[in-house]
């Protein structure tokens, strides 16, 4: 329908947006009607997402005429902005913005140099850049999980902890149980990508390549390559994140420094 | 308080522990400030006082589970920043309000402690100290299963697991029905009777800091108002 109404490219492309935009709003309308307010949030992350990826697609655009180790610098800086948004799920939790950051440089960065060394991935900005970001943004996801995770269940087991602590454990076995909840319960979605692979949802790199003419079969074997990926780097961010952030909770003295009100 | 037992107190050496100048003020709230006592082995010292008044924050300071902004505290003579936490924790154990018992068996909570420094409870030791806590058989019974004062005479026995010098209460009867309230009194006046031990008791019960307490600190505002006989202290 918006088709025959919209003949531009880009004009199909900005209609189609507030449609999209559209339903997003009738779902934070019901659920202002029962008393969850997202409308302040989803505004401010559909305008922000809407000008950043018009943004880093003007950049990619910029970029594909330079060399190709640009790149590099877009994924590094795509890591530090992943960094400061997943820090953001930890509120209150020191060094949560060290630990994000670290945590996806190993995870996404050191997957992303592997795989490129080894030919998995293209070295192309076209294809390194968007197949890098979804490593990071994936990677970004789980290591918010992780962290909000670890958060709530630290303040929900102050007495546990401060316990362990009180019979000299050291900081970090004191956490340990919270930490391990942790890693397992932010690879939840990842695991059930993998799982529901091809019978719940065909991604859309997937899709893509389909559209762009690739055989099936081998469009497939990617997109299992991708989530593989995806898996590794997301695992290897939690892992790194929830050991980290053991050490950032606790003061030089053991003393558990997150705690309800603080 | 029976002449005896006060005559045994007077024989024995000087404080265990000693808080000197102790204070703990955080951004926006003096939480105990120019705190100053000493407790001897065998005696217990109840701090007293309303809802909001430092208790529970002094106790806190004085294993190291917060850091004092001013004054510190003598363990043995030796200034505590200078013992390593685990050490200094092991060394004044800690019984909280709520038990706080983690999954698995009766012994395996006494085993906590213990190994935290690479060391086996003995099956002997875990019995005395069970029996210390008039709960003789239940070293294999799951801590899901006890009620509020087992749970809690538990924690006792497990803090008791680590050998401490000074034993920190912070109100281990509140959460506890009349019954139980009368079993941990009697565990905290036998282990004092019979192993020694100092303890430094918070409770907001002015009958109960009578009952088990030889000298008592009334805190209000974070600040010491009263503080010597608990007689005196609490019905000056």
């Amino acid at each position: 329908m918006l088709k025959a109404l919209f003949h531009g490219q880009l004009q199909l492309g900005l209609a189609q947006a507030v449609v999209a935009a559209l339903a997003a709003l009738a779902v934070v309308v019901a659920a202002g009607r029962r008393g969850i307010h997202l409308e302040k949030d989803l505004a401010v992350a559909m305008v922000r997402g809407l000008v950043q990826i018009v943004a880093v697609g003007s950049i990619l655009l910029l970029l594909l005429r330079g060399p190709r180790w640009t790149s590099a610098f877009l994924l590094i800086a795509m890591i530090v902005a992943a960094g400061a948004t997943s820090a953001k799920r930890a509120k209150g939790m020191p060094g949560a913005f060290r630990v994000s950051t670290w945590a996806i440089a190993c995870g996404a960065g050191s997957t992303i140099a592997v795989m490129t060394l080894l030919g998995v991935i293209d070295t192309p900005i076209t294809a390194l850049v968007p197949v890098g970001s979804m490593l990071i943004a994936n990677a970004m996801n789980t290591n918010g999980l992780a962290l909000n995770r670890f958060r709530s269940d630290v303040l929900a087991h102050v007495g546990e902890i401060e316990t362990a602590l009180s019979l000299g454990a050291d900081g970090k076995t004191s956490v340990t149980p919270y930490t391990l909840v942790s890693f397992e319960a932010s690879l939840i979605p990842a695991i059930d990508s993998l799982r529901s692979l091809g019978i719940v949802w065909i991604p859309g790199l997937m899709a893509g390549m389909l559209l762009s003419g690739a055989r099936p079969v081998y469009a497939a074997i990617y997109q299992f390559v991708l989530l593989g990926m995806i898996f590794a780097s997301s695992g290897l961010t939690s892992l790194v994140s929830t050991l980290m952030i053991r050490t950032q909770v606790m003061s030089p003295a053991d003393q558990l420094l997150l705690r309800p009100g603080q | 308080m029976t002449e005896a037992r006060e005559r045994s107190l007077n024989s024995v050496n000087s404080g265990v522990l000693r808080a000197e100048t102790l204070g703990r003020t955080v951004p926006s709230k003096v939480l105990v400030t120019d705190v100053d006592f000493e407790i001897r082995k065998g005696e217990i010292l109840a701090i007293v006082g309303p809802s909001g008044s430092g208790k529970s924050s002094l106790l806190r300071l004085l294993n190291r589970l917060d850091e004092p902004t001013t004054g510190t505290v003598y363990l043995q003579g030796i200034d505590y920043r200078e013992i390593p936490p685990r050490e200094l924790r092991r060394r004044v154990g800690m019984v909280l309000q709520r038990p706080f018992l983690f999954p698995g068996t009766v012994a395996d909570n006494l085993r906590f402690g213990p190994r935290q420094r690479g060391q086996e409870l003995s099956e002997a030791a875990l019995e005395e100290l069970l029996s210390a806590v008039l709960l003789g058989s239940f070293a294999p019974r799951n801590v899901a299963n006890l009620s509020g004062g087992e749970a809690q005479r538990v924690s006792f026995a497990r803090t008791l697991a680590n050998s401490p010098e000074v034993l920190l209460l912070d109100e281990p009867t509140s959460a506890l029905d009349d019954d139980s309230k009368r079993e941990v009194e009697a565990v905290i006046l036998r282990i004092s009777r019979d192993r020694n031990i100092p303890c430094v008791l918070v409770t907001h019960d002015v009958a109960q800091a009578a009952r088990l307490a030889h000298r008592a600190l009334l805190l209000e505002a974070g600040r010491v108002v009263r503080s010597g006989d608990v007689q005196e202290v609490l019905h000056a």
